[in-house]
Parts: C-alpha cells; sequence; structure tokens
C-alpha cells in the first residue's frame, strides 16, 4: 500500500470502505497508528503495590504493566526473550520475579532477566531483559504506553483532552479514582473504528435503540428503584431530535473528540435529591471549597474519546479500553472507577449504569454490536465503495483552545477528525 | 441453613419432582419462545442474574452480564416484541438441557435448588454453546413454585463474548 492510495481513501466527507475491510490496511494500521500513538493502558490504581501486575495488549504487542519495588511503572512486552512463550499468564496478581513457565526463565518487576536455569548450554542470552514499551506516561493517574521511540509529548498528544481527565479526577472528594468492580469484555465481529463513529452519534439512538427506549416507556418506574438508572438510561435514548442538536461535539488534534452540553445528574440519577448526593456534594466542597464544587458538577462531558485507544466517561466513572483484532474483529474492555471519598452508593450507580451500557447482556449494547456487525457485512459489497460522513460538514467552527466544534450536535465532525488522524498516522513513513 | 440428607424419603422425592416440572417447564417455555408465559414464572420481586465473576457474591459492587429485577425483567421479554428489535429480531432459537438437579435446601417457604445447563442457541447464521452452573431459588405460593431468584453461572462468564440476547 502505497502512501498516495492511504490519502486517497479519506476525502472530505466520505471514506473508501476498504479502510474497515482490507486486512493490509489493518496491518498498516498496527504498525503506523497502534503502534505510534499514546495509548491508554490502564490506571495506576490496577497496581496499587510493588510487585503488583496486570496483562494486556497494545495493538499486537502481548504486554504486562508492573509496579517495580522502587515505584516505578514499567511496560514489558509479555514474551519470553528465549523462545518467545507468554511468561505472564494471569490477568492480574502479585510478585516479585515473572517466571517464564518454558525453561524457567526469571525477569524482575523491571524486566531484567534474573535467573537462567540451567545455565551452562547458553551461550550467553539473547537480551538483557523482557523488551520493553518504549515510552511510558501517566496523566491524573491513567497509563500510557507508545510503541514509538520518538513522537509527541503525552501532553501534547492529549491536548485540550487533558480537561476531560480533569474533569474525572476532580469529581472525585479524595481527588483519586479507582478501578474496581469486574471488567465486562465484550467482542464483535466488526472493525475497531464503528464503535468510535458510534459513540458520539446522537442520530443512531432513536433507530438502534428504538426496542429498548419503547419497552422503557412502557415499563412504570419507580423512583429510587434498582431499575431506574438503566430505565432513564434508555429513555434517554429517546430524546428528542432538538436535544441531540443542542448537545456539543468538540474535537481536537489527533483525532479525540468528546461530547458535551448532554447528560447532567438531574436527568440521569435519582441523584441531586438524594441524600447520598448531598453528602457527596459536601465532601467535594471541602476539598475545593462551594464554588470549585458547583464548577465541577456543572461539567456536562458525555463520552470523551481518546483515539484510537479509550473512552471513559466521568459522570458515571467508566472507561473502555479497545483491542482491536483483526480487520473485523474488535474486543472492548470495560471498567468502572470509584471516586475515592465518595459515598459507597455512588459506586452501586455506577454498576448499575455499567451493566446497562456495557453489560454483555444489555438491552441497549446488544443493539449496537448488532449493528456493527451488519454494517462489517455489507461493507463487502463493492457496488458502493464509499461511506458517507458529510453530515454538518459545513457547518463546522473554530473553538477554544485549539478545537473545533459541530454546528449541531449531530454533526459527523468527530469521525471526520478521527479519519485525519488517521491519514496523519498512515501516510507517515517513519 | 437446613441440612442435607441422603435418605430416600417419599415427601422428598415428591419435592424433587415438582420442583424438576418447574425447571423442565421453564426450560421448555423458553425454547418455544413463549417469553410472557415464561416472566409468569417469577414473582414479582424476583432477580435474574448472570454474575460475571466466578463465585461473584454480590451484584452491586461488581458488574455482571446481566442483573435485572423484575422491572427489567419485564423490559427484557417486551423488548423481543418491538418490530426493530435488531439483536432480537429473529429471536434465537435455543435448546435447553437440564441436568444434575438437586434441592440444596428446604425452609418450608424457599427451595434452592441447583441444577446444571447446557444451551444450544442460533441465530443469524451463528450457534452457539452455553454451559452454566444454575441456582434457583423457588418460592412456595399455594400448591405451586414460583421462581423468586435465578442465577446462572456461565463456565465463560469472563471471557471475551459476543453479545447476549438468549435467555438462559
Amino acid at each position: 500500500m502505497s502512501v498516495l492510495d492511504v490519502k486517497r481513501l479519506v476525502e472530505a466527507d466520505r471514506v473508501h470502505r476498504a479502510v474497515y475491510t482490507d486486512p493490509a490496511i489493518f496491518d498498516l494500521e498496527m504498525e503506523r497508528l497502534f503502534g505510534r500513538a499514546w495509548l491508554l493502558v490502564g490506571h495506576e490504581s490496577q497496581i496499587p503495590g510493588a510487585g503488583d501486575f496486570f496483562t494486556t495488549r497494545m495493538g499486537r504487542e502481548p504486554v504486562v504493566v508492573t509496579r517495580h519495588p522502587d515505584g516505578g511503572v514499567h511496560m514489558l512486552v509479555n514474551r519470553c526473550v528465549h523462545r518467545g512463550a507468554r511468561v505472564c499468564e494471569a490477568a492480574r496478581g502479585t510478585s516479585r520475579v515473572l517466571t517464564c513457565p518454558y525453561h524457567g526463565w526469571s525477569y524482575a518487576t523491571d524486566g531484567a532477566l534474573v535467573s537462567v536455569p540451567f545455565p551452562d548450554g547458553y551461550q550467553g542470552t539473547p537480551a538483557p531483559g523482557l523488551a520493553r514499551v518504549p515510552r511510558v506516561a501517566s496523566y491524573r493517574g491513567f497509563l500510557f504506553g507508545s510503541l514509538a521511540v520518538e513522537g509527541p509529548s503525552l501532553d501534547e498528544f492529549l491536548g485540550p483532552l487533558r480537561e476531560s481527565f480533569d474533569d474525572f479526577v476532580e469529581r472525585a472528594p479524595a481527588g483519586a479514582l479507582e478501578v474496581a468492580g469486574g471488567v465486562l469484555k465484550h467482542l464483535y465481529r466488526g472493525n475497531w473504528k464503528l464503535v468510535w463513529e458510534n459513540l458520539n452519534d446522537g442520530v443512531h439512538p432513536a433507530f438502534v435503540h428504538a426496542s429498548s427506549i419503547w419497552a422503557a416507556r412502557e415499563q412504570p418506574h419507580v423512583p429510587g428503584s434498582y431499575a431506574e438508572i438503566a430505565l432513564r438510561q434508555m429513555l434517554q435514548n429517546g430524546a428528542s431530535p432538538e436535544v441531540w442538536e443542542r448537545t456539543g461535539i468538540w474535537v481536537m488534534p489527533y483525532g479525540h473528540s468528546y461530547m458535551g452540553d448532554y447528560h447532567d445528574d438531574s436527568r440521569l440519577v435519582p441523584g441531586l435529591n438524594h441524600p447520598a448526593f448531598a453528602e457527596y456534594r459536601a465532601a467535594l466542597a471541602r476539598r475545593l471549597g462551594d464554588e470549585g464544587a458547583t464548577r465541577v458538577l456543572s461539567e456536562l462531558r458525555w463520552n470523551s474519546i481518546v483515539y484510537p485507544s479509550s473512552s471513559f466517561m466521568s459522570q458515571f466513572r467508566q472507561l473502555r479500553i479497545l483491542h482491536p483484532l483483526a480487520v473485523d474483529r474488535t474486543v472492548i474492555h470495560a471498567y468502572t472507577l470509584r471516586l475515592k471519598g465518595a459515598p459507597e452508593v455512588m459506586f452501586r450507580d455506577t454498576i448499575a449504569f455499567a451493566n446497562v451500557v456495557n453489560g454483555t447482556g444489555s438491552p441497549v449494547l446488544t443493539d449496537d454490536l448488532e449493528i456493527y456487525e451488519r454494517i462489517q457485512q455489507a461493507l463487502t459489497s463493492a457496488s458502493t465503495e464509499w461511506i458517507h460522513l458529510g453530515r454538518g460538514l459545513d457547518g463546522d467552527v473554530p473553538d477554544r483552545a485549539g478545537m473545533r466544534r459541530g454546528g449541531t450536535g449531530t454533526s459527523e465532525i468527530y469521525i471526520r477528525n478521527q479519519l485525519a488522524a488517521w491519514v496523519e498516522y498512515m501516510s507517515r513513513e517513519s | 441453613m437446613a441440612t442435607r440428607t441422603r435418605r430416600p424419603s417419599p415427601a422428598r422425592a415428591a419435592v424433587t419432582a415438582q420442583v424438576e416440572r418447574v425447571l423442565l417447564r421453564e426450560a421448555a417455555l423458553l425454547d418455544e419462545g413463549r417469553l410472557d408465559e415464561w416472566l409468569a414464572l417469577y414473582t414479582d420481586d424476583a432477580t435474574y442474574w448472570v454474575p460475571l465473576e466466578r463465585g461473584q457474591a454480590d451484584p452491586s459492587s461488581t458488574v455482571s452480564l446481566i442483573h435485572d429485577d423484575r422491572a427489567l425483567l419485564e423490559v427484557r421479554v417486551r423488548q423481543f416484541k418491538h418490530p426493530r428489535a435488531h439483536a432480537r429480531t429473529p429471536m434465537p432459537r435455543t435448546v435447553h438441557q437440564i441436568g444434575n438437579v438437586e434441592v440444596l435446601e428446604d425452609d418450608g417457604r424457599h427451595l434452592r435448588v441447583a441444577s446444571t445447563l447446557v444451551m444450544v442457541e442460533f441465530r443469524s447464521e451463528r450457534q452457539r454453546v452455553w454451559g452454566a452452573r444454575v441456582e434457583h431459588r423457588l418460592r412456595r405460593e399455594g400448591l405451586g413454585l414460583r421462581i423468586a431468584a435465578k442465577r446462572v453461572d456461565l463456565v465463560n462468564s469472563e471471557s471475551e463474548l459476543e453479545g447476549i440476547v438468549a435467555l438462559f
């Protein structure tokens, strides 16, 4: 695939179907996009103590993320330098050393090869330790890695999206978040981009989620019941076109975007009048002052997308990390986070919300997954080569902090912005 | 906790037979797509739970593949009737195979019943096989039994799973 070819696949208001279906494009994405961009890998609370680790993937690289006894975080390629076996098998755990199951080679939690049993026959060792993810950085407790030796700093990469992370962390009365509550992992047979093109799409809910909207409307509501959070979320999908048009969609360099001016706790949670919410607000005010608490709680961001690896949502403390498996196969790991210092009932709300938006059996999510698969199947058609992305094209406007904004909330500006970043990564040879 | 007894007794055999009839009827209603009648087997305060984690103790502090109270279970069943229920039209065809039924506890009002489930599901050119350990909490109402809680522990609950629309 020549550079020229990649550039020709994306135009101002359309994208070629090969971007979603061609295995050669996928291979190039693993090298030039997932192999270069800062990928959100996890959160520091997953490895609080010395020797703690968790395993994950970065593009095609199997990765183990560790906490070394000196407190440092290391991202190591989870592949023995000897014969290539995966060293660390558990999803998470604590260990002083990581020992390969094949011939017993052991590595310290900073990756250094510390022990080779039965050493006499080896003519030296092939490497001083596990291969390392070349660049590791964190922002507000979120851990990022880049498989490229050189590239923009994490701060430059995130740009104005740092505000979304700030919003998330500032909502915690203790000023910190904690991953808790299990990891939902859903798989779909479609290209990885489809999920990022759907999350902030305000037109699809009325159609994709018509059945759950209707089913929730027919259901008597009992304020304060467990079902209430799920029912409200289903109903919110049925908001009028005027509501969706009034939402804000902001985009920025490197393909990131967020939806704002949309949900607020009063619409979503039995929350604002709930005694626990008053307790939460008071705890927040103790750290930030009354004005600070008001400022934090009046920020109404919905999904922020950290292109190409992640999305998160502060109001219900959700984090998704995407793993592309093949051109037509993607898995999303969905995490819930606890606001440290907040009343426990708020974490129960987080769980209830996760079950309805990320539960593998969710009445909402399952319809999204179905549509991703139908898109993937229909894109095999060569009768129409292009996918149209022109909604709101003439309305995009510059906004503060170097961002741009859709003229209305349903502009497809965020997809055009993702694909502009895609072309940038994909057309650069080194 | 009620004590388990291995001593055969006609009364105990009758209870086991009654429990098995409820479980087999539930399976038949699901396999025939008679979801309103299936829902009628459940009490008004019923829960239907498919945990994420093996041995998950609590549905409110850990996420679940499915955790429905009665209201959400009604929504789940109603959703199948909508003409644009994309992931549910057509409905999955299933066969529920119930086995290893054992009454674990009987306190007079409620019975705790363990069973195993093998379910074959077909929809949209795709066949999936599910295996689960199931626990029912059955409540005596009049002469019959209704389902007050059902917990389905899938053997692969913690794996990367495609969307779940069939009912276990």
